[in-house]
């Protein structure tokens, strides 16, 4: 059935925290490797090799620039945003989907699509705001995030690598699974203290990734161009301790005061 | 949104079969036998051909039946039910004014209302998507209506339906494009919403996720027939509309003098106007701007 389930038990997603991630794009590799060998078909590429390789990905990290909100700072700040499947409560491309294919699980609220049951008219990429959505070009079926299903509940892995291959993989730390409808969960945790951005919330489409917003930067952001100007002005002030000393005894050895050539 | 042969016949097709099936149970209740069989077929042509279009589109068109099983939910799968019913319901009603010559006129305005409520179903898989901002507007499925009915009336010979239809159909097309402009703006949709990053307006975008192209931006960042807009409006303008109602005045004048100037008339008419409206149907795909283009540094 392509109609959403009224609420779920579990609410299974990422909280991604914008402020560590180093946009090394560690996560799409590992996403690509494991959602090719495993989950339903592989990510295909074409002309890999060549002059115009295009192929499809689950995940992808943007990198942009912007002014910080809360200060008046002329600085531009650089934060990496990696965008995957959201897993939102009231998914668009659900509803869209004409054949059943695509769906939203009710036990764990995971979205995802039976290939088998996909005809690949891909209204359910028109339908998703976030770019989460791929048409495979050689096997024609939609391809998205499956929240690495087939390793979460995989009871042949050793327990440290039930949780998704981007969140596995993260070098930085920047990735995080678990249950958001679980309070004493971790990423419901880090959601209270940090707080999280929506993304496009006029699409009323909740999600249920959790972006953890950038921290304020108190060193590189916050400078006005005359307190920036001050700080790389050359060194002028007079040495102090063991310096002083050595200055003075350099001026002595010269034959003049210290205070005469200061 | 990139304009996909497959989609612009799809919809331009069916729609005209559809509006020509409409006027054929509605408006025409005395054309029997040999020249019944002819508009039918070309409705049944059209339409098919055009559902038979929208297959091409699919990545695995042979499961496309399981795209009937979705009614409840999906606009898409509407259409396919509401298209083959349309089909059937026409199917009794061609075969008694063809064969027994007599028509079943209680069938023929059910079936009718079916094929306008098929359209309806067309223009709504887009209206629904308020990812795109300009299709998710009540205009899109009054042009869509409005679309059907006048080439309904041009190829059934309805001279006076047509005029007034085309007249309709370009207000309605008018104020869709005039509106439609500012829809992207209105939607509240931006960098700063998309991102949630910085200063309202100051966010942009520093590196793309990828160097070359992907489906995203083929699919949804189609750039190429934004810059013909004007050439294509004023295609749509002279061929669609301007013309059609120039051969339609033409041939109400006619009728009655020559044998062969009304049909020709009509002929040229209709051939105009499809030629327009197919200019149409490219700008609808290729203006339409998706959101996830915000996500790829667009200016809203």
């Amino acid at each position: 059935m392509t109609s959403l389930p009224a609420s779920t038990q579990r609410a299974l997603g990422l909280a991604i925290d914008l402020d560590t991630c180093v946009g090394c794009h560690a996560c799409i590799i590992a996403c690509k490797e494991w959602n090719t060998a495993n989950y339903g078909a592989p990510l295909s590429d074409r002309d890999a090799y060549g002059s115009d390789p295009v192929g499809t990905f689950l995940n992808r990290v943007h990198t942009y620039e912007y002014q910080p909100a809360d200060s008046d700072s002329l600085d531009f700040q650089v934060t990496h945003f990696p965008k995957s499947c959201l897993h939102c409560e009231d998914a668009p491309c659900v509803t869209v989907c004409p054949t059943g294919a695509s769906y939203k699980r009710s036990e764990d609220g995971i979205v995802l699509v039976n290939e088998e049951a996909c005809i690949g008219c891909g209204l359910c990429a028109w339908a998703c705001p976030y770019g989460a959505r791929e048409l495979d070009a050689t096997a024609g079926v939609m391809k998205k995030c499956t929240l690495c299903v087939d390793r979460i509940y995989n009871e042949n892995l050793p327990e440290v690598d039930r949780e998704p291959a981007c969140v596995r993989t993260c070098p930085a730390g920047a990735r995080h699974f678990g249950d958001f409808a679980d309070p004493g969960s971790q990423v419901s945790q880090l959601v209270r203290e940090r707080g999280s951005i929506t993304l496009m919330p006029e699409m009323e489409t909740k999600p249920v990734n959790a972006y953890l917003p950038p921290r304020p930067k108190q060193q590189a952001c916050g400078h006005t161009a005359s307190a920036v100007q001050a700080k790389s002005a050359p060194e002028t002030a007079s040495p102090t301790g063991f310096l002083a000393w050595l200055d003075g005894a350099l001026s002595r050895l010269e034959g003049s005061s210290s205070d005469k050539t200061a | 949104m990139h304009p996909a042969p497959s989609l612009i016949l799809f919809t331009s097709l069916s729609g005209l079969g559809f509006g020509l099936l409409t006027f054929l149970g509605l408006a025409t209740p005395g054309l029997v036998g040999w020249h019944a069989f002819l508009a039918f077929a070309l409705a049944f042509g059209l339409a098919c051909g055009g559902l038979l279009s929208s297959l091409l589109h699919l990545g695995n068109p042979q499961r496309a039946w399981r795209a009937l099983s979705q009614w409840r939910s999906s606009w898409l799968s509407r259409e396919g039910v509401l298209a083959i019913a349309t089909l059937m319901a026409f199917a009794p009603v061609a075969m008694a004014r063809i064969w027994w010559l007599t028509d079943l006129p209680l069938l023929a305005v059910v079936a009718s209302l079916l094929a306008l409520t098929t359209v309806f179903a067309t223009a709504m898989i887009y209206a629904q998507l308020r990812t795109v901002p300009r299709w998710h507007h009540p205009l899109v499925p009054a042009v869509f209506l409005a679309s059907t009915l006048t080439g309904g009336a041009l190829l059934s010979g309805q001279t006076a339906a047509a005029a007034l239809f085309l007249v309709v159909l370009g207000g309605l097309q008018a104020a869709y494009w005039h509106l439609g402009d500012g829809l992207f703006a209105a939607s509240g949709s931006d960098m700063t919403s998309a991102t949630g990053l910085g200063r309202a307006g100051s966010v942009r975008l520093l590196e793309r996720p990828h160097t070359g192209a992907s489906y995203l931006t083929k699919e949804m960042m189609f750039q190429v027939g934004r810059r013909r807009v004007v050439a294509l409006r004023r295609l749509f303008w002279v061929l669609g509309i301007a013309l059609p109602l120039l051969f339609v005045v033409l041939a109400i004048l006619t009728q009655g003098l020559g044998a062969s100037l009304t049909p020709l008339s009509l002929l040229a008419a209709s051939a105009s106007h499809i030629v327009g409206l197919i200019a149409a149907r490219w700008l609808f795909y290729a203006q339409a701007e998706h959101v996830v283009a915000l996500y790829y540094g667009a200016q809203a």
